[in-house]
C-alpha cells in the first residue's frame, strides 16, 4: 500500500544513484566484465589477505589453499553447474588496506562471500563491512572471539582463543617436558589476537594451579626486547608465553637465548609459518605452539591433501593453507546448499554445516558462528614443527 | 644489579644508533632549516643494502648464509658497511640534487612536504619486488656469536647472568669511531669550518666566497654516510629485517628526530646527547615502569624538556650550528 506520490519521491530520491550506478557499470563493464559479477558467467567470492608484508606467508599459504578447493570444485563441475572463480586483494597486514580491500569486495566486484583474514585485528576490520552489506564473511583462521561477535553473516572455520589459551595453559602445566608452575608472558599490545590469547593463557594456567610471575608488552616489529626479557628473566619463570606472530616471535626468541633464558617458549597459530624457523634459527628449537593441524597427521584425506599441495605449490602446507582450504569448500557447499547467491540464505546454510569433513578435523558450526574442534601441540625441531600431542575441547 | 647492568647495556648499544641516525638530521637542519624526512628512509636502504650485499657476498666466499655457526672474516663485514656508506651517500647526494636544491629559495613548508614525498618514494620503491621485495627477510650473520663477558651478578632471585654480545661493543665502538670522525671534521677541518659558516648565515657565508651549494651538498653526502651505517649495524643487532615500508623504520627515524630535538636541533653534539638520554629513558623506564608505556616516555620526555629548554639540552640562542 504505497501512496504514488511517495513513490514518485522515493524515486527522484534514488535517481541520482542509479545514474552513479549506471556510470560505475559502464567504467568497470570492461575489466569486470559487468556489475553484477555473480551473474551468469559464475560465482565470485572476494578474498583479503596479507600477500605482503611481515605475516604474509599468512596470506600466501591461505590463498594458495583456497586455490587448491575452488580447483577442485570446478574440476568436479562447479557448485551447481557454475564455476567458481576467487578475486584476491592484498591488504599488506595493514588494517585501512583491509578495510579498503574488503569494501572494494563487497561493493565494486559484489561478491557473494567474503573468504579473511588470518589476523583478529584485519577480520575484525572485514566483518562490520560484510555484516552491513549482508555479505557472508568466513575467517579461515581468525581466532579472537569478538570477530563472530560483529553480527550473525561471520563465521569461522577455526577453533577460538578461549580454546586456544585452555591448550597452551594445559599443555604448559601437564607436558612433562615443560611441567610449569611458573610462566611470564609477552604479548603484543596492538593485536587483538594476541591480547585476547593471554588473558585466556593467564585464566587457565592460573586454574589449573600455575602462577603468571611477568605479563610485559611489545608492539608488532619492535626491534628490541631487551628490557621486557630482563624483566621476565628477573622472575625466573619455567615457560614463557608469546602469543604473537611469527617475525616477531622468531626475533624475540634469539632475544631470550642472548640473554641466556634457557626455559621453553610456547605460542599459539600466529607462529605457524615457515619463516618461524628461518628467523628464529636455532634460538627456536625446542619451542612449543598450538595449531589446527599437522602435516604429519596419517588420515588419508590429510595426507592426500598435503600431496596434492606439494605437486601443485612444491612445499608442505601450514595449517593455515588446511584452513584456506576447509574455508572454501565450506563456503562452496553452503552456497550449492543454499540454491541462490543471495547472503541471507548463503549464511543459514553456513550456519547449519554440521560435522563437515575437512582437512583441519570435523568442523561443525555452533550457535556462536565458530567452529569446535581439537588441536595439535607442535614443537620446533631443527626449524621444523613437529607433532606433539593433540587436544580436545 | 645483573638487571641494571644488563639494561644499561642495551641502552649504551640501542643510545648510539639513535645519535648516528640523530646527527644527519640534526646537520640538515642545522644548514637548511628544514627536518629531512627522508632521512629514515637512508638508514632503511643502508640496512637492506646490507642485507642484500652479506646475501651474495657470502655463498662467494664458500659460505651459506642461512647458516649462522659459519660466519665470514671479519673484513667482509667491513667491505659491506664501507660499500653501503658509499651507495648511501650517492643516494643522499642525488636527493639534494633533484629534489632540494631546486626548492632552495622557495618556502620552507614547500621543501618540509617535498620531503616527506621523497620518504614515501623511497619507502615504496624498497617494497617492489625487484629491489627489495614486501617480505622481511633475515640479515646472514656477518659476527661469530661471541659473548665477550658474561658475569654472574647477585640481584633478587638469585644471581643472573650479564651478557655483553660481541655485537654490542662493535656498535658501539663503530658508532664512537664514526662521531669522533664527525666531531673532528666539523670543528678541525676546513671543511667544517665552511659548514658551520654556512648554517650562521647561509647568505653571508656565500658573499665570503664559501661554495654553498658543495657544503650543503657535502653535508647531505655526510649524513646519508652515518645513517647508512646505522642501517647496518641495526641489521647486525637485529637480524630479523622488516620490509621496507613497515611502521618500524618510521618510528626509529621519528626516535631520532625526537633525540635530535631534545639534544637541541642543529646541535651535533646535542644529538648525541639525545640519543643516549632518549635510549635511557626508554629502556630504564621499560624495564623498571612498565612496558606498556616504552614510547610514550621518549615523547613524554620530549614534551618536558621542550616546555622548560624550548630550544633543546644544549641548544642556546648563540649556539654553534651545523
Amino acid at each position: 500500500m504505497t501512496h504514488p506520490l511517495n513513490a514518485a519521491t522515493r524515486f527522484v530520491a534514488r535517481w541520482p544513484q542509479s545514474i552513479g550506478l549506471l556510470l560505475v557499470c559502464a567504467v568497470f563493464s570492461a575489466s569486470t566484465g559487468g556489475c553484477n559479477s555473480s551473474g551468469s558467467d559464475g560465482i565470485v567470492l572476494g578474498h583479503y589477505a596479507s600477500m605482503t608484508g611481515s605475516e604474509a606467508t599468512f596470506g600466501q599459504s591461505t590463498n594458495n589453499g583456497i586455490q587448491l578447493a575452488i580447483d577442485e570444485i570446478n574440476q568436479a563441475g562447479g557448485v551447481n553447474g557454475k564455476k567458481v572463480r576467487v578475486i584476491t586483494y592484498d591488504d599488506k597486514g595493514d588494517a585501512r588496506e583491509a578495510g579498503t580491500a574488503v569494501t572494494r569486495l563487497v561493493t565494486r566486484d559484489k561478491v557473494v562471500a567474503v573468504l579473511g583474514e588470518v589476523a583478529s585485528g584485519l577480520s575484525l576490520v572485514g566483518a562490520p563491512v560484510c555484516q552491513e552489506n549482508g555479505v557472508p564473511m568466513v575467517s579461515p583462521s581468525s581466532t579472537n572471539p569478538t570477530v563472530t561477535k560483529v553480527g550473525d553473516k561471520i563465521f569461522r572455520v577455526c577453533f577460538i582463543d578461549p580454546f586456544q589459551g585452555f591448550v597452551c595453559a594445559k599443555f604448559a602445566r601437564e607436558n612433562e617436558r615443560v611441567k610449569a608452575s611458573k610462566a611470564g608472558i609477552l604479548y603484543d599490545q596492538q593485536a587483538p589476537y594476541a591480547v585476547g590469547l593471554q588473558e585466556e593463557f593467564a585464566k587457565a594456567f592460573k586454574k589449573l594451579g600455575g602462577e603468571i610471575v611477568s605479563t610485559q608488552t611489545y608492539q608488532a616489529g619492535d626491534p628490541d626486547f631487551s628490557a621486557q626479557l630482563t624483566a621476565i628473566r628477573a622472575s625466573n619463570p619455567d615457560v614463557i608465553f608469546i602469543p604473537g606472530y611469527y617475525t616477531d616471535v622468531g626475533n624475540i626468541a634469539i632475544q631470550v637465548r642472548k640473554l641466556g633464558i634457557k626455559v621453553p617458549l610456547l605460542g599459539g597459530d600466529g607462529w605457524d609459518s615457515d619463516k618461524l624457523g628461518k628467523i628464529g634459527g636455532e634460538a627456536i628449537n625446542g619451542s612449543f605452539y598450538s595449531n589446527h593441524y599437522s602435516h604429519e597427521d596419517p588420515d588419508p584425506r590429510v595426507q592426500s591433501f598435503i600431496k596434492k599441495y606439494k605437486e601443485r605449490f612444491g612445499d608442505t602446507p601450514d595449517g593455515l593453507a588446511a584452513l584456506g582450504y576447509d574455508a572454501a569448500r565450506i563456503v562452496c557447499e553452503a552456497i550449492g546448499k543454499a540454491g541462490s547467491l543471495k547472503g541471507d540464505d548463503i549464511a543459514a546454510q553456513l550456519a547449519k554445516t554440521k560435522d563437515f569433513n575437512g582437512v583441519t578435523g570435523k568442523i561443525s558450526i555452533d550457535a556462536d558462528r565458530n567452529a569446535v574442534k581439537p588441536a595439535v601441540m607442535l614443537e620446533m625441531k631443527g626449524g621444523q614443527p613437529t607433532y606433539v600431542s593433540t587436544i580436545a575441547p | 644489579m645483573a638487571d641494571f647492568a644488563q639494561t644499561l647495556m642495551t641502552a649504551l648499544a640501542v643510545g648510539s644508533l639513535y645519535a648516528l641516525i640523530a646527527l644527519g638530521y640534526t646537520m640538515v637542519y642545522g644548514i637548511l632549516k628544514f627536518i629531512n624526512f627522508a632521512h629514515s628512509d637512508i638508514v632503511v636502504l643502508g640496512a637492506w643494502l646490507s642485507f642484500t650485499m652479506a646475501q651474495r657476498l657470502l655463498p662467494m666466499l664458500g659460505l651459506d648464509p642461512h647458516n649462522p655457526a659459519t660466519t665470514p672474516p671479519l673484513w667482509v663485514g667491513e667491505v659491506i658497511l664501507l660499500a653501503s656508506m658509499a651507495f648511501c651517500s650517492l643516494i643522499g647526494f642525488a636527493i639534494e640534487r633533484l629534489a632540494y636544491k631546486p626548492l632552495r629559495k622557495a618556502p620552507r613548508l614547500n621543501v618540509l612536504i617535498t620531503a616527506i614525498g621523497v620518504s614515501l618514494l623511497l619507502q615504496n620503491v624498497g617494497q617492489l619486488n625487484f629491489v627489495f621485495g614486501p617480505s622481511p627477510q633475515k640479515m646472514p650473520a656477518l659476527l661469530p656469536t661471541w659473548e665477550l663477558l658474561r658475569v654472574s651478578l647477585p640481584s633478587a632471585n638469585g644471581n643472573r647472568d650479564v651478557v655483553v654480545g660481541l655485537v654490542d661493543v662493535v656498535i658501539i665502538v663503530t658508532s664512537a669511531v664514526l662521531m669522533i670522525a664527525l666531531e673532528y671534521l666539523v670543528f678541525r677541518t676546513k671543511t667544517g669550518t665552511a659548514m658551520r659558516a654556512v648554517s650562521f648565515d647561509i647568505d653571508a657565508s656565500a658573499l665570503m666566497g664559501i661554495p654553498v651549494d658543495r657544503v650543503v651538498s657535502f653535508t647531505f653526502v655526510l649524513g646519508s654516510a652515518l645513517a647508512a651505517a646505522a642501517g647496518f649495524l641495526y641489521a647486525l643487532k637485529y637480524p630479523g629485517l622488516n620490509q621496507p615500508a613497515h611502521a618500524t623504520w618510521v618510528l626509529l627515524g621519528l626516535k631520532a628526530f625526537v633525540a635530535a630535538v631534545i639534544g637541541g636541533i642543529g646541535n651535533v653534539r646535542g644529538a648525541v646527547l639525545g640519543g643516549f638520554v632518549i635510549a635511557f629513558v626508554e629502556q630504564f623506564g621499560a624495564f623498571y615502569l612498565s612496558s606498556n608505556y616504552r614510547d610514550v616516555y621518549v615523547f613524554a620526555l620530549l614534551i618536558a624538556i621542550l616546555l622548560v629548554r624550548p630550544s633543546g639540552l644544549l641548544g642556546s640562542t648563540v649556539r654553534e650550528k651545523v
